[in-house]
């Protein structure tokens, strides 16, 4: 009896003090979480950009990532501004941007806002660590709210990771990619996904609408860091960058194999031996057990990665690494991208948030905002036109920058085209007009006259089952006489992993007689790691490794050279002697 | 007065409890819970009428709650689970009043993960939750983006009113008429219906419900049935003490289109055929509001529609039950009509009039 008594006691004290205890201060954990939180979006909305197009009229958001300002948007936001922007930051202040390089099948371009050297910019996350659950927050300019430029934030959770997204023709898809109900409306494409720590960990690009109109619904997409990692350096060229695809076509069966359909015969896949109704068990190191995740998967590659595959055949399993092909050829995705950017703001599709923020429907003029207007004079300062470029300038500047790191070592003046290389068991010589290797028990040689129809150069691929080696030492030695201007076509491509490692390096593309040169550097050093040399499509190419530079004839080179073509190395030598000779004949030009 | 505060006691020990929860414990949750909820498809598979929904596992011998819809009017029934297993499935029953329709996979001998209703409910009774501002998972296959072994969306939220019922599907009441939980979630999409709300414990605190809307405001709802408002149904379908027929339900929804209106465009020739109207059917919507032939539709709605295949899209957009305006260009001037198609039974109605505005 007298418990019961205590414990109704008990709860009528508990009853009455309650709503004392409700309005006393939230406990101290709780206060410093919020203030926690507070700092972190204090910080990511400093770094969130809001881009208009050169008259103000439609935008998205965007993302500083380095303090010399290059930010990310969504390539469906800068299609409708074309090569300048107009871009507002949480300071108040309105910086003028260019465009730098566009990724038009992820939906990423990439720009630089000029002006400063200090922007406040958002540390990269890491988007394959982000699970279902994880707290994220989206910022950016909703339906253009914010006058002065002050972005808003909408915190949610992680609804999906992976998920993939069906692109409009072959642009704008949306592989591997993080779905949130943090609001992703219009206005907010191109604006950054943060995560709960602040680290830049997507794109907001893209939702689920449907019948609900064009307001966010709890679906939205965002396009992951980690990709856009990959696609970097290859923005940051002013190219328009292409995707990747393996040359196959897959489907998935219901005990959940996914086997190849169809394949092309000019892919890598194809070479390395990948065949029709093989089984793909994994690639780029994720298991495979469905169409859609061999897509995400594929996704976050530009073109030209290479990627470990395994698959199997009659219960025997194969490892292997491929290089793989672009999605489209060049002019095939320039004259897309041109399409696109025709296009009134609005994206196709009707599936994402349109970069415009007008929320009143406005009768659809044709086109007439395509203005030529004059570029303001810091971005025509920074902006190179060019057929199959966003902004050639970047690339002009990123060859030179490569090639003057290299050439600037003066180990190269003179080095011309007279050279006498040995090694054990080996001997080359080579000059101007042909060249012979020496090998155990063989001698072939190659011819690189000029009298040569250009086509025929290509047909030199000696010695046999190298791919062609003799003729990657000519295209070496054309570079280095010739130089970028000379040489013949040259661009930056961007940075791609290099055999035997995956380590990443910094391609030079040169096209001479229609024989593309891929030069690698190292991104430290500058050295030059690798020359890749396809003679035509469709073969596998020649590739010379160098390294371990040191001291040869009074010059830094590199001693030793690894030779591969296909699965096999062709050699591996280290120099003894490298002679150089006096023949300066000058060719004239 | 005791039970009050009692109950106080418990939002009190929840909340602490639910603060507590860090991180990783949630998203175990959220992994373990999502195995419990499956991917159907089905029949449909025209706009508007998608042909997927959602449904939970509440047994480990493959018994499957989901809504009564159109999804499960074919014999090729697809049930996916979250590890890709796939089977085709039974159609046991449904219950008219909740619209909900219980499914049998195929299996035998398994122990599939499964929400388990009693207990659910039973705690529920014992603890007076859940409760407004009660912070809440719903998980579902919304707008069908996961597909074969990929797990359900997770979207979150809270519990913001728990409420009676007062919705409806285009003109039609919704059967339903008893309490739900109102969500701030945006639970309310295609494809979501027979998912999962759980709280943060991963116990089962409803089903989301089909696409509807209030009555009063004609907004689309988020909510969902609660557990207990369907335990009982559950085992009498189970036990199959109720009807197995399925019930034939009028199309979700059903929008305009020039043929309910009575209008008759010009031809469609051209990439943008200009949006004539060629005549006017007798006695239609069209002729009651006053449209002649030779009019121009120049706008659906506030959307301006600048050829014959905008007018069809636009038309699509608006469901039928509700009144519709147009406008058009005849004689050099704008006017506006508002017509209204006949439908079962509209309450609600706008003066369909000859109101012609300058």
């Amino acid at each position: 009896m007298n418990q019961q008594r205590l414990l109704r006691m008990f709860f009528w004290v508990a009853g009455s003090v309650w709503p004392f205890l409700a309005q006393a201060e939230p406990a101290a954990e709780v206060l410093q979480a919020e203030q926690q939180r507070i700092e972190v979006m204090e910080r990511a909305a400093a770094t969130t950009v809001a881009v208009f197009d050169g008259s103000g009229q439609g935008g998205g958001s965007g993302v500083v990532i380095s303090p010399d300002g290059f930010a990310l948007t969504n390539f469906h936001v800068t299609a409708a501004c074309g090569s300048a922007m107009k871009c507002g930051m949480a300071d108040g202040k309105v910086y003028d941007a260019v465009i730098v390089g566009i990724d038009p099948v992820g939906d990423v371009a990439l720009i630089q806002l000029l002006g400063r050297d200090d922007f406040p910019h958002a540390p990269l996350g890491d988007s394959d660590r982000v699970t279902v659950g994880d707290w994220v927050f989206t910022s950016g300019n909703p339906f253009l709210l914010a006058d002065d430029f002050q972005p808003s934030i909408a915190y949610g959770m992680v609804s999906g990771v992976h998920r993939y997204q069906y692109p409009a023709g072959t642009l704008l898809e949306y592989a591997d990619c993080i779905q949130t109900d943090a609001a992703i409306n219009p206005g907010n494409s191109g604006g950054p996904l943060f995560a709960a720590d602040g680290k830049l960990i997507g794109i907001n690009g893209r939702g689920s609408f449907e019948k609900r109109g064009r307001v966010n619904v709890g679906v939205g997409y965002a396009i992951s860091i980690n990709q856009i990692k990959h696609f970097l350096p290859h923005l940051k060229s002013g190219r328009i960058v292409d995707h990747a695809t393996l040359g196959a076509t897959v489907s998935t069966s219901d005990e959940g194999r996914v086997s190849v359909d169809e394949i092309l015969d000019n892919s890598d896949a194809f070479r390395r031996g990948l065949r029709y109704g093989d089984q793909i068990v994994r690639f780029a190191g994720r298991d495979i057990t469905t169409a859609n995740r061999l897509k995400n998967a594929l996704g976050v590659f530009p073109r030209g990665w290479l990627v470990p595959l395994t698959f199997r055949r009659d219960g025997q399993s194969f490892d292997t690494t491929v290089r793989l092909m672009g999605v489209h050829d060049q002019s095939q995705l320039y004259d897309l991208v041109q399409k696109q950017e025709q296009k009134p703001a609005e994206p196709p599709g009707g599936d994402r948030p349109a970069p415009d923020g007008e929320e009143t429907p406005k009768p659809k003029l044709p086109n007439l905002s395509k203005k030529k207007t004059k570029l303001p004079e810091t971005v025509s300062k920074r902006f190179v036109a060019r057929r199959g470029y966003a902004n050639y300038w970047y690339n002009e500047k990123k060859q030179s920058q490569l090639w003057g790191n290299y050439a600037d070592r003066q180990v190269l003046e003179k080095a011309g085209f007279d050279w006498e290389i040995s090694a054990e068991n080996i001997a080359i010589e080579i000059d101007r007009e042909r060249a012979t290797i020496q090998l155990q028990n063989s001698v072939s040689g190659a011819a690189f006259s000029n009298a040569l129809a250009t086509d025929d150069l290509a047909s030199q691929l000696s010695p046999p089952k190298s791919g062609g080696l003799l003729l990657t030492l000519h295209l070496w030695q054309r570079l280095i006489d010739k130089g970028l201007r000379k040489y013949g076509e040259v661009y930056y491509l961007g940075q791609l992993p290099s055999k035997p490692e995956g380590t990443m390096v910094d391609c030079l593309i040169g096209i001479y007689a229609g024989i593309e040169t891929c030069f690698q550097f190292d991104t430290q050093s500058g050295e030059l790691v690798g020359i890749v040399m396809l003679p035509r499509d469709g073969v596998d190419p020649c590739e010379l490794q160098l390294s371990d530079y040191g001291e040869v004839s009074g010059r830094r080179l590199p001693r030793k050279w690894r030779v591969l073509h296909g699965d096999q190395q062709f050699f591996e030598l280290e120099i003894s002697d490298w002679k150089f000779g006096t023949d300066s004949r000058e060719e004239k030009n | 007065m005791q039970r009050i505060m009692f109950s106080l006691l418990v939002v009190v020990v929840c909340l602490a409890l639910s603060a507590k929860v860090n991180a990783t414990e949630l998203q175990q949750t959220i992994r373990t819970t999502q195995n419990k909820v499956v991917k159907i498809f089905g029949a449909g598979g025209l706009r508007q009428l998608e042909a997927y929904q959602s449904g939970i596992l509440i047994s480990p011998e493959g018994h499957v709650l989901t809504a009564l819809s159109y999804v499960l009017d074919t014999d090729d029934l697809a049930v996916i689970l979250h590890d890709g297993r796939k089977w085709q499935a039974e159609f046991l029953g449904s219950d008219p009043i909740t619209e909900l329709a219980l499914l049998k996979l195929p299996v035998e001998e398994e122990q599939l993960p499964h929400f388990n209703l009693r207990s659910d409910v039973a705690l529920q009774r014992n603890s007076s939750l859940p409760f407004p501002g009660q912070r809440i998972l719903a998980l579902s296959n919304l707008y069908g983006i996961a597909t074969g072994d990929e797990p359900v969306s997770v979207l979150q939220g809270v519990i913001t009113a728990i409420a009676p019922l007062k919705a409806r599907r285009g003109a039609y009441q919704a059967n339903y008429r008893g309490q739900v939980y109102v969500l701030d979630a945006y639970t309310n999409n295609p494809g979501a219906a027979g998912g999962a709300l759980v709280d943060w414990q991963g116990r089962l605190l409803g089903i989301l419900g089909k696409e509807l809307r209030s009555e009063v405001t004609g907004t689309w709802l988020n909510y969902a049935l609660p557990t207990a408002s369907f335990v009982e149904v559950v085992d009498d379908l189970r036990a199959g003490r109720l009807d197995r027929t399925r019930v034939e339900l009028p199309p979700s929804v059903e929008s305009h289109s020039t043929e309910t209106l009575g209008i008759v465009l010009i031809p469609d020739v051209l990439p943008r055929t200009p949006a004539y109207i060629d005549s006017v059917h007798r006695d239609s919507p069209a002729e009651r509001a006053g449209l002649r032939p030779d009019d121009l539709v120049v706008f659906i709605g506030s959307e301006p529609v600048d050829s014959y295949r905008a007018v069809v899209k636009q038309l699509q957009q608006v469901e039928r039950a509700e009144p519709i305006s147009i406008s058009v260009l005849r004689d050099g001037a704008l006017r506006e009509f508002v017509l209204t198609a006949k439908t079962p039974s509209v309450k609600k109605s706008t003066p369909a009039s000859d109101d012609v505005k300058p």
